[in-house]
């Protein structure tokens, strides 16, 4: 920003300054219990942060010698290129979209009718719900990645295995977020349709669930979108899609391939999130109307 | 009290119905389409990701008897005994655990510093130059989208093994993600107290600590909580590639079919999470709520 000439109120201020700092003592001195917590709590995050890197054996001479050696592989990447492997990836790539897709999808339409059963305006029953939910934090709090490996148990290696992972970490994630959106639903319409003399069936399908459609819709789709990224490193533990290629490829130094992998992920996450972007606004745009 | 409702004419109630159906129809027809759509696009992935429902339902029994096998042999009569051999590594696995979350805690803290250094220079309404924010999104769209196992892969390459690359890989994709979300709360700030501070001849930095930053930090401290648990999970599997933290320890676990130590570490890492999950969730109602107050 550019130096403005000051202002005149800015000149009699400062020419007053001393004046206005007697009258208005409360304003110019600083209250000492709020500066404490701050500095406590400054001191607390810097504390743990310090012990934290001593403990987890950070070295500056380590750091330094590392970004030498990342600038070393930045110039190895360029220029990215396929090396002959574009179709391979390609496939690839069209795998990792199509797990993600899968189980996405298969999640959501699990987690839909579970979902009811978490959700405060549908069952009254505490105890269910409560089951409900905790059974949906547990599966949550597991990683994709280890619910891979144990899906590749069952199914053995591949990218079947990164589905089911997929759908199962997500029946948790989707579950939660449904329930919720279930619960906060206008209550409006619902009433409706029982003073009109719906059944607690009824009542669920033609007030609560037209409702709610939108906002699940919109919900499914950002998983989506956030799991074509996870999808990308599935592949780490063997179960499939292009992850398999990064890995190798990062372990055997082929920076070239890696930059080009990359950049492929980029661009499909890219347009993903576009054409997404525009169907949920969409969706959304015609439950406001 | 009985109301008759008088009856349209025929010919007008026969248009309105027909325009009715025609209505219900059309919508009908739309969806069903989207149905269609939605299900040959299943089918396709299925097929893509080489589904194979028979094997699937061959091995499921698989999937039952590999937990019944990895669940613990606890006997009620010697209770405390078999709690104490199914958790023998307890101490290791503890270690391995407090790393993890020191890993999550220092990935969390500066990822987040780095978000907030770059979140203003990323808000529509704080600069004008498009060029800088331009670039300002681009490099927090590359940090939140190459995965953060990928940057632990080559970081492990460049630093050698251990808990530090994890810290970093972490570190990048939270800067990104945070600095994107961050980002939003500058552009829906009250721009009242920003003018009045431009008024007064401030320059960016100022108007930024003074103006801005009061406004936006019980919302930026409740999404860092939000990544801190969202990066606890991410760096449980850290070790996976050789980055520190429990994944190590439960990778070697589950490839050595040791299956009672899966148990116990999967257990060990739910509870820690459901716990952070807890805590922070009421860190946050307490951030946000008392912001609603003030």
């Amino acid at each position: 920003m550019s130096r403005r000439p000051p202002s005149p109120l800015r000149q009699a201020a400062l020419a007053d300054l001393d004046g206005l700092r007697r009258r208005h003592r409360q304003v110019f001195r600083p209250s000492w219990s709020r500066r404490g917590v701050v500095i406590g709590i400054l001191v607390g995050v810097v504390g743990l942060a310090v012990f934290a890197m001593v403990r987890l054996d950070f070295s500056l001479l380590r750091i330094l010698h590392g970004l030498g050696r990342l600038g070393e592989f930045a110039g190895m990447m360029l220029p990215p290129s396929a090396e002959g492997r574009f179709g391979l990836f390609l496939t690839a790539l069209g795998e990792t979209l199509a797990l993600a897709f899968l189980g996405t999808l298969t999640a959501a339409c699990l987690a839909f009718p579970v979902a009811f059963l978490a959700a405060r305006n549908v069952v009254p029953n505490p105890f269910l719900r409560f089951g409900v939910r905790r059974g949906f934090d547990v599966i949550r709090s597991v990683d994709v990645l280890i619910w891979a490996l144990i899906w590749i148990n069952v199914v053995g290696l591949g990218p079947f295995a990164g589905a089911l992972a997929i759908a199962c970490s997500d029946f948790g994630a989707l579950g939660k977020l449904f329930s919720e959106a279930i619960e906060t639903a206008d209550r409006k319409a619902q009433e409706g349709v029982t003073a009109s003399g719906g059944s607690r069936l009824h009542r669920v399908r033609f007030g609560l669930v037209p409702a709610v459609l939108p906002v699940l819709a919109s919900q499914v789709l950002y998983f989506f979108e956030s799991n074509t990224r996870s999808a990308t490193i599935i592949g780490i533990v063997g179960a499939g899609g292009i992850g398999q290629y990064v890995t190798e490829l990062i372990r055997v130094l082929e920076m070239q391939q890696v930059a080009f992998l990359v950049l492929m992920i980029l661009v499909t996450v890219a347009l993903i999130d576009l054409v997404s972007g525009r169907l949920r606004r969409a969706i959304i745009g015609a439950a406001a109307h | 009290m009985t109301v008759r409702i008088e009856k349209l004419p025929p010919e007008r109630e026969r248009t309105l119905l027909a325009a009715y159906s025609g209505a219900v129809a059309s919508t009908r027809w739309r969806n069903l389409a989207v149905v269609v759509a939605i299900v040959a696009l299943y089918l396709l992935a299925g097929w893509m990701a080489e589904v194979r429902p028979l094997t699937f339902l061959d091995n499921i029994q698989n999937f039952t008897a590999y937990i019944a096998q990895i669940l613990p042999p606890l006997t009620l009569d010697n209770l405390p005994a078999d709690v104490a051999a199914w958790y023998w590594g307890l101490p290791k696995w503890l270690a391995l655990l407090a790393e993890t979350l020191l890993m999550a805690y220092l990935g969390t803290l500066f990822g987040g510093i780095a978000a907030f250094g770059l979140c203003f220079l990323a808000s529509a309404n704080l600069v004008r130059s498009q060029a800088l924010r331009f670039c300002a999104r681009r490099f927090l769209e590359v940090c939140r989208t190459v995965p953060e196992v990928v940057f632990a892969l080559i970081f492990v390459i460049a630093f050698g093994l251990g808990p530090m690359v994890g810290v970093l890989a972490l570190a990048i994709h939270t800067a990104g993600a945070l600095g994107k979300l961050f980002s939003e709360v500058v552009e829906n700030i009250d721009m009242k107290p920003v003018e009045g501070l431009a008024g007064t001849g401030a320059g960016f930095v100022e108007t930024v600590r003074f103006a801005v930053v009061p406004q936006v930090l019980s919302n930026f401290a409740s999404y860092a909580l939000l990544r801190f648990e969202i990066n606890v999970r991410g760096a449980g599997v850290m070790g996976f590639v050789g980055a520190g933290g429990i994944g190590q320890e439960f990778l070697v676990a589950i490839r050595n079919f040791y299956y009672s130590d899966v148990s116990a570490i999967l257990l060990l890492v739910i509870l820690t999470v459901v716990a952070i999950d807890l805590a922070t969730e009421r860190l946050r109602h307490h951030l946000l709520g008392r912001e609603a107050h003030a």
